[in-house]
């Protein structure tokens, strides 16, 4: 019950990352490997307000959000934008998209290691809480509970309003989309915008009950595109349902086998999906 | 140039890159070996993600289990250092071919994604097995071969990758490779087995870069498994390669020359400032020389003489 409970919690912040890798991914089609980095730039913004002024992460995150949603739109429109308008195939796009955003990662550990070499260590809500018949951190059920509340609101938002559809229309179909009237350039650079704030305030949340440090982010960038692949790329549903198991999976393997072992644990399920369902759990077709 | 005459312009060049040990030691020498390694390996990353398409990030991974295959078979079990390099380039390529069945045939992003973190799990997994089943004493590589020794045997790697590619450019296979490269379904209609031509060429760079690394093995001594497993490495070779350029197959050469003295200054003078420099290559190379240097010259060829 311990594993089940701290696994669903831990799934539950992964699922807000994947939301915004997804978003980015699935309609701005820009595989952005310094999802990452975004992420513990938030954790390090948690920190650093936390340390110097004692100010909560929570309300942190309300200030990291918008900083964020400018930072992804301006990182779009500068540095992606002229590579989807250079390149000739889908392909050529990935590759240098791949290409750019490593760079981009890079660039931004170089200055988070420049600006905080060592651990980003603080204690924050670190108070036990009774859950079900175990005990878990409060900071953890915080980070679960305004994760599940974004996650929500974010569905809700794509799902039933109109500039939600117009990002899923775009993300069905570029082509088709622009046929019916749709800014696809101006959906693509607010999708990759929302989905880098998502992404930050993921990290403002994470930073409370992980200790992360400047080089953390490619951990959770990879694990954050296990999960996008298994839930199925721009499927929302998909995203939270596969974040739940792998929060489970590792949480178990930590638990029960070493704790070492997490990555080895995220390879495996990836390595399933990507030879049993290729196209996401809920996906149709071929990928 | 008759072919007589460039066989022997290439032999004279080999001799003189051989003879480099004999006039230089110390830095230099040990300078030249890291540039000889990181010919070794780009020229063979070169060799399949250039026509592919598909970033390889997994060249660390191969060579993490070159040197850590020498390393624990003398320490835990007794064996040569001979026996050991003779065996881990076929176990990488082995891994190689199995990570190729499961990723390559799918799109070539779910291909990057797992060789991204490759370097880490195997890491993580050595590790485990390590302390759990080996015992976590150190790992010691001891044997009689100098900095020179090492520097020519990399030598004769490089040559064989170089020998490869040449025959490669004028097989079948690479044949296939080419219009696999500039586009998959055309490839497939007429008739080439694109996910095997794919496979086997990846297996090909596994092969190289795990001897590589059980050649250099013997240069840490010490080896741990933090040590050898580097994703730095990986991501190292992807921007010799194509700062270079992939469309030569001395390309790769001349982004290894000059990024390897810049990294040598870097990492010394400001080791703080490695990870930026490794970003900053990256976007330029991306948003300012996409063909490396090679293509950059031809580029400027043509246009002084249309």
């Amino acid at each position: 019950m311990d594993v089940v409970i701290s696994g669903l919690l831990l799934g539950g912040a992964y699922a807000l990352v994947a939301m915004g890798l997804n978003l980015q991914y699935g309609v701005a089609r820009i595989m952005n490997l310094a999802n990452g980095e975004l992420l513990v730039l938030g954790g390090l913004a948690a920190f650093w307000a936390f340390v110097s002024f004692g100010l909560s992460p929570l309300l942190t995150l309300v200030i990291v959000a918008p900083l964020a949603f400018v930072g992804s739109w301006a990182m779009y429109r500068l540095l992606l934008r002229p590579l989807v308008r250079r390149a000739k195939s889908r392909g050529q796009l990935e590759v240098d998209s791949i290409l750019a955003t490593f760079g981009i990662s890079f660039f931004l550990v170089g200055i988070m290691v420049s600006l905080r070499a060592e651990y980003f260590a603080y204690s924050f809500l670190a108070t036990p809480v009774q859950l079900l018949g175990t005990t878990v951190a409060a900071n953890r059920l915080v980070a679960a509970l305004i994760a599940a509340a974004i996650a929500g609101a974010l569905y809700l938002w794509l799902n039933r309003s109109r500039p939600g559809m117009a990002v899923r229309a775009v993300a069905v179909s570029p082509e088709a989309a622009g046929l019916v009237g749709i800014d696809v350039d101006r959906v693509s650079a607010f999708a990759f915008a929302i989905g880098g704030a998502v992404t930050a305030i993921g990290g403002c949340l994470i930073s409370t009950f992980v200790t992360l440090d400047a080089s953390a982010g490619v951990i959770f960038t990879m694990k954050a595109l296990i999960i996008v692949i298994m839930g199925g790329v721009g499927d929302i549903r998909g995203a939270i349902i596969a974040a739940l198991i792998l929060g489970l999976v590792e949480t178990a393997v930590a638990s029960i086998i070493d704790p070492g072992l997490t990555l080895v644990a995220a390879y495996a399920i990836f390595l399933a999906v990507l030879l049993f369902r290729p196209q996401g759990l809920f996906g149709q077709g071929s990928a | 140039m008759p072919d007589i005459l460039r066989c022997g312009a290439i032999l004279l060049a080999v001799l003189a890159v051989a003879a480099l040990p004999l006039l230089a030691d110390g830095y230099w020498l040990s300078i030249a070996v890291t540039i000889m390694m990181y010919t070794a390996l780009s020229t063979s990353w070169a060799l399949f993600s250039g026509p592919t398409h598909y970033i390889a990030l997994s060249t660390g991974a191969f060579y993490g289990v070159g040197g850590y295959l020498v390393a624990t078979g003398m320490s835990d079990f007794g064996t040569s250092f001979w026996t050991m390099m003779a065996l881990s380039p076929f176990v990488a390529a082995l891994l190689a071919g199995a990570i190729g069945i499961a990723t390559l045939r799918l799109s070539g992003v779910y291909f990057v994604i797992f060789t991204l973190g490759l370097a880490e799990m195997i890491r993580n997994l050595v590790s485990w097995v390590q302390n759990n089943f080996l015992g976590s004493k150190g790992l010691y590589v001891l044997t009689e071969l100098e900095e020179r020794h090492i520097y020519w045997m990399l030598l004769a790697v490089t040559l064989a990758v170089f020998l490869f590619g040449w025959r490669l450019g004028r097989s079948r296979m690479g044949f296939a490779l080419r219009i696999l490269g500039n586009d998959e379904e055309v490839a497939r209609h007429v008739g080439i087995d694109t996910a095997r031509t794919k496979v086997l060429l990846f297996m090909t760079t596994g092969f190289f870069a795990a001897l590589v690394g059980a050649i250099v093995a013997p240069r840490y001594y010490y080896i741990e498994p933090n040590v050898v497993f580097s994703p730095e490495l990986s991501f190292l070779v992807v921007i010799m390669a194509l700062l270079g350029g992939t469309r030569r197959l001395y390309g790769p050469l001349l982004g290894v020359i000059p990024f390897t003295l810049l990294w040598e200054t870097v990492s010394a003078s400001f080791p703080s400032a490695t990870t930026m420099v490794l970003g900053l290559a990256f976007l330029l190379i991306v948003y300012l020389i996409p063909d490396g240097v090679t293509g950059l010259i031809e580029k400027l060829g043509k246009w002084r003489a249309p």
